[in-house]
């Protein structure tokens, strides 16, 4: 007996189980990030010296991360299309333009603002400010490089299934950009609250 | 795969690493059982101590009876059964480590036990009974074996991540226990382990790490749960079908969804403060030993609060609700007769899995909080409290009207009630503020939460063992030695619980090496401490005869009947034991609710109607 | 072991303590007792009641009892919602006749400091530091680096002219009774939980924050200071002396520590 509802839909819930899946776990993780953005707020209001922000960080590059993530959200989306409409070529793609967004964001985050921060002395024990900005940032990096490991199976060896199953690939690849979508957005949010606010 | 090509799997797919929800279902429960047991030896060592302060411990008997208990097991498996004398091995483990443990200048010099040491077989014996115990018992074990059954699903949704779940969780347990074996031993700040005294304490690090493996295991095991629950239900298996067992399994599997995040984030976070510097926990100037500690300072201690008990206290509805579900399936199994009741159970099971999000905050009334929230935080304690008494109401009145059957699980199902009652009712003057002045961190607050999880939820799991036993081994366990068991363990959990709450009332406060002896207010009832420790020793001694019960039902040969307690739901659909891939032969149809018991069909009573026959029912 | 616990401890009230609660010595104890009266009368009344039910059941419906099973439930639903309707009533009743006005009375009403005694106590692993403030009645400024475990377990700036007449004491809380007492706490180190049960007292020691709390002793007595709160090894003997005198007695006590004060000009550190 196989397990129903892998591929297809199940017709009262409209949902195939992967997809219901990443719904529960973004969930999840609206809650792990909901914490740590009150955590945020709680440890910054108890505070009697935050620091202003904006004079820590590097805005520049904050804006710039910030519009490579909604391209790559963009080119994401866009893979996905081009398997709706059975275009492999453009996927492949467009699902590599995702994944040189990605890394490229990683470079400038670790290039230009990690390692010259930690040059200065600035690490987390610095203060509050600094941990937590290492702690939210940093946890949002690990989400991207998980993304960008599945992606690339998804663009390399994962994607013969595109010969073998059709169809279940389209629905990984929605999967995959669900999730992508999340972790731009927690991105969204992060960056105006700890470059700008 | 055919049901032929799947056994003929290597024996690490088919045992070690299975996907099958049964395997693995057998695997939380073995491991979790081994949990308990190992939860409640660290836990006689403390009530020796507290029984007899600075007094040596007779470690040697311990570590005799161990293995005694291991050479019993070996010996009734026989050379047939080599795979039950494997079992023999966690009493082997158990007397090994106490043997260690006896071993060291920092934990038991001479057999007196140190006041380190003490801290942190507490802090381990509420851990690993919390988080390594029971969760994993009433949701992997139980949860696994059952739900996908009771539902009719072949497997559940995510067969590999279930592997994967159970594994991260074993990982998990593996850490837990190895940290007793580190320089500086175990975490010992308590299972709440607040900070900052649980960030400059030793042993804490190998606790985070491994809490979030563990909570990995919950995030991956609850998104399984609620996956299959939707999704793999039968044809005809509305919602108002499941059996009410599922439905605890689903809220609870939301619980775990929502509410671990947030101790992955504190554990993160302490972590950091204790590998890499930060200060999250920690505010400015903390001096110890006349120095000012390194610390950039700026951190808040009560954040720590808020988000363990943020987990903390939906977590104890975790370990409630699964025991409900089993409870209500044996009640309603044994009394013959339909739940009466059964919307407004599921609609309290909702209430309560949203409610038990608000209230958390009732642990910390005496951190200093402000009017206002703790206006906000008594309320919605006791508000929280109707719908429990809802289920009790619904449990006590189906008993009316029926033809109760007085079988081993049901006695503990009954047993149940009024221990869960009390358990309970003594959480009502915690969730009022002003009275938790007097009762907060006194042993009160250990005996509230004792009633509800020892003669609660672990009595609740051995009904469920006793009553799910034939189906899983497909042999009925032995009643008399199942009612020596439920008496033995029923008087010794009542007799170690009750003076918990009179010591408390007097004003005891926990998380004493002493037990007390230097306070004065404690004198008058320092005698009880005694009297708790043989209570103990009475739960101890009477789980050998499940422990037997269970090495010599497995021996037996006759096999009971397919269906031996006459029950309705889908999990007797099937073969007992279920067959190996896919669960059921046929795929069920289901035309009932799931306790259909004495109705009428054309004119006539039918003593049970599984819901998979197809019959019209007259009203 | 035993009398390493009780040297140095005098175990006079004794007859204070019992199987129940301790007996009350502060104005607001009856007030708490009342709630846990009404709470646990309560408590016992559901018990018995759905107690009474269970058994009944149980013995009338027991198999063999040759009757016809019956459906629908209980015939009379509004029994057991009667039952949850008066628990309802009941809990209003307790939240908002008691438990939420005498919270808040506890909380903010807070004694004039003109017409109290004011002490901050300093916790530390694991003792009570307790600080008085003197004739001028003001804390003088401390500070964590000058913190010397010896000689100033609490780190008093004595360049702080507020400082010179402040009085500490290691473990020690003498307070005159029937007078207010305001106390502030804060902690030096980890947290720690400040309770005195006769007083109904309890509140926890969080370092980098001071709580006020008050309380007024309505009889003199000898009693200990507890600490509920897990704080390390010896958190089970973190225990103070706790004496309520009569006016006179704390008057002479306070003038002794007085005079064994520094002179200005004696060089101390
Ligand atoms: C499974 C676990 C579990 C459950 C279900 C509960 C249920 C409840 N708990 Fe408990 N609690 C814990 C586990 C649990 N608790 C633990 C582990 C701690 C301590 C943690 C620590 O500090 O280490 C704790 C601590 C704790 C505190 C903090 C105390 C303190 O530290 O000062 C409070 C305060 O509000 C509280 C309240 C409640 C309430 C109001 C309920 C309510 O949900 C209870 C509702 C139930 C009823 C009201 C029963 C109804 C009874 C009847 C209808 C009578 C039936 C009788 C017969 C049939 C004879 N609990
Ligand atoms: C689920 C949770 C759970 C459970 C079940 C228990 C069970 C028990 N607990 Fe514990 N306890 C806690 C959670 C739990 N506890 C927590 C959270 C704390 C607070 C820790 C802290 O302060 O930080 C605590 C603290 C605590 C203290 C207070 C220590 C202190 O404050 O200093 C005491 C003291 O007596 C105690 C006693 C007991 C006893 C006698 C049992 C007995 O009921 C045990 C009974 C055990 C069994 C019945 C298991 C039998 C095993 C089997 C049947 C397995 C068979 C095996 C195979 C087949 C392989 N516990
Ligand atoms: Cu200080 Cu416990
Ligand atoms: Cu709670």
């Amino acid at each position: 007996m196989e397990i129903p509802f892998t591929v297809s839909e199940r017709p009262d819930t409209g949902l195939t189980n992967p997809k219901f899946g990443i719904w529960l776990f973004l969930a999840s993780e609206v809650m792990l990030f909901g914490s740590l953005f009150s955590s945020y707020i709680i440890l910054r209001t108890g505070s009697l010296d935050w620091p202003v922000q904006s004079d820590e960080l590097n805005i520049t590059i904050g804006a710039v991360n910030t519009a490579i993530l909604i391209a790559s959200s963009l080119t994401m989306v866009l893979s996905w299309t081009a398997l709706k409409e059975k275009q492999f070529k453009r996927f492949k793609l467009f699902i590599g333009l995702t994944i040189l967004f990605a890394v490229l964001f990683l470079v400038l985050k670790i290039w230009l603002e990690y390692i010259p921060k930690i040059h200065h002395g600035h690490i987390l024990s610095t203060n509050t400010f600094f941990a937590m900005y290492y702690l939210m940032t940093g946890l949002h990096a690990l989400h991207i490089l998980g993304g960008v490991v599945v992606m690339i199976f998804f663009w390399g060896p994962g994607s013969k299934m595109w010969q073998t199953n059709p169809d279940q690939f389209v629905n990984r690849i929605e999967v995959v950009g669900l999730y992508w979508h999340f972790v731009d957005l927690v991105w969204i949010f992060l960056f105006p609250t700890l470059y700008l606010l | 795969m055919t049901n032929a090509e799947y056994s003929r799997q290597s024996f690490w797919r088919q045992y070690i690493f299975s996907v099958d929800h049964k395997v693995i279902g057998l695997q939380y429960g073995l491991t979790a059982l081994s949990f308990l047991l190992l939860g409640f030896m660290l836990m006689v060592l403390m009530r020796w101590q507290l029984a007899f302060p600075g007094e040596v411990i007779p470690w040697l008997t311990f570590v005799v009876i161990f293995i005694l208990l291991g050479l019993a097991i070996v010996f009734l498996a026989g050379k047939k059964r080599p795979y039950l004398a494997l079992n023999s091995l966690i009493f082997f483990g158990i007397a090994a480590l106490i043997w260690y443990f006896t071993t060291g200048e920092e934990r038991l010099p001479g057999g007196i036990m140190l006041p380190e040491f003490y801290n942190q077989l507490g802090t381990m014996h509420g851990t690993i009974m919390v988080f390594l115990g029971v969760v994993p018992l009433a949701v992997g074990a139980f949860g696994n074996y059952i739900l996908p059954l009771q539902i009719g699903a072949p497997d559940m949704a995510f067969p590999r991540m279930n592997m994967v779940s159970y594994w991260v969780y074993f990982i998990g347990g593996v850490l837990m226990i190895i940290s007793f074996f580190l320089p500086g031993g175990a975490a010992q700040s308590g299972w709440t382990s607040y900070s900052p005294l649980a960030d400059i304490n030793t042993g804490q690090t190998m606790w985070l790490v491994a809490m979030l493996f563990v909570i990995i295991s919950s995030l991956l095991g609850a998104i399984n749960f609620i996956v299959t629950t939707v999704q793999l239900r039968v044809e005809g298996m509305t919602w108002f079908r499941l059996p009410f067992f599922v439905w605890t399994q689903l809220i609870t599997a939301f619980l775990l969804l929502l509410a671990f995040p947030s101790l992955q984030i504190g554990a993160i976070m302490q972590l950091l403060d204790r590998v890499a510097g930060s200060s999250f926990f920690i505010p400015a100037g903390i001096i110890q030993g006349g120095k000012v500690l390194e610390y950039s300072g700026g951190g808040n201690p009560l954040l720590w609060q808020h988000l363990f008990w943020f987990l903390a206290h939906p977590e104890v509805y975790v370990l409630i609700l699964p025991a409900i579900g089993i409870i209500t399936e044996v009640v309603t199994n044994n009394t013959r007769k339909p739940l009466w009741g059964y919307p407004a159970m599921v609609y309290s099971l909702f209430f309560i899995g949203f409610m038990s999000f608000l209230v958390y905050a009732h642990h910390m009334f005496i951190t200093g909080m402000g009017t206002a929230v703790t206006t906000w935080f008594q309320t919605t304690t006791l508000i929280i409290s109707i719908p429990s008494i809802i289920f009790l109401a619904v449990i006590v009145f189906t008993l009316w009207g029926g033809s109760i059957r007085f079988t081993t699980p049901m006695l503990f199902a009954l047993a149940w009630v009024p221990m869960f009652g009390i358990g309970g009712l003594t959480g009502l003057p915690l969730g009022l503020a002003p009275p938790d002045i007097h009762l907060h961190d006194t042993y009160y607050v250990i005996g509230h939460f004792h009633y509800i999880v020892a003669p609660g939820s672990i009595i609740a799991f051995f009904a469920g063992i006793y009553y799910w036993f034939p189906k899983i081994c497909g042999k009925k366990l032995n009643d008399n030695l199942g009612k020596v068991h439920f008496w033995g363990t029923i008087i010794g959990m009542n007799l170690t619980f009750a003076p918990m709450l009179v010591q408390g009332m007097a004003g005891v406060s926990r998380r004493l090496y002493d037990g007390g002896l230097g306070y004065d207010h404690a004198q008058p009832v320092l005698f009880l401490n005694e009297w708790m420790t043989w209570g103990a020793w009475i739960i101890g001694i009477f789980q050998i005869f499940f422990i037997l019960n269970i090495v010599l039902t497995l021996r037996k040969k006759s096999r009971s009947e397919e269906n031996p307690w006459d029950a309705t739901t889908l999990e007797w659909a099937t073969t007992s034991p279920p067959i190996a891939h896919g669960n059921f032969i046929t795929e069920p149809f289901v035309y009932h609710g799931p306790y259909e018991y004495n109705v009428s069909v054309n004119g006539q009573n039918v003593p049970y109607l599984p819901q998979h026959k197809k019959m019209d029912i007259e009203d | 072991m035993e009398n390493e616990y009780l040297n140095g401890y005098h175990r006079m009230n004794t007859s204070d303590y019992g199987y129940w609660l301790p007996k009350g010595a502060s104005t607001f104890a009856p007030e708490i007792d009342t709630t846990l009266y009404l709470v646990h009368i309560l408590m016992v009344i559901m018990f018995v009641v759905w107690g009474i039910f269970f058994i009944m059941f149980l013995v009338q419906f027991r198999s063999g009892n040759e009757k016809k099973v019956v459906h629908s439930g209980y015939p009379k639903v509004i029994v057991p919602i009667s039952m949850i309707a008066f628990v309802v009533i009941f809990d209003m009743y307790m939240l908002f006749g008691h438990d939420i006005p005498f919270w808040n009375h506890l909380k903010k009403d807070f004694p004039d400091a003109e017409k109290s005694t004011v002490v901050r106590i300093v916790a530390q692993q694991f003792a009570w530091n307790v600080h008085y403030p003197g004739q001028d009645g003001k804390f003088g400024r401390s500070r964590p680096e000058l913190v010397d475990e010896k000689i100033n377990p609490i780190g008093l700036d004595f360049d702080d002219p507020y400082a010179k007449d402040d009085i500490t004491t290691v473990g020690q809380l003498r307070i005159p009774v029937e007078k207010p007492v305001i106390i502030h706490l804060t902690s030096k180190d980890v947290i720690h939980s400040f309770s005195l049960p006769v007083m109904r007292v309890k509140q926890d020691v969080i370092p980098g924050m001071s709580i006020p709390i008050w309380f007024e002793p309505t009889r003199t007595g000898n009693w200990q200071i507890a600490c509920a709160q897990l704080c390390g090894n010896s958190h089970y003997n973190m225990k103070g002396i706790f004496k309520v005198q009569n006016q006179e007695d704390f008057a002479a006590w306070m003038a002794i520590q007085e005079a064994e004060l520094p002179q200005d000009d004696e060089e101390v550190w």
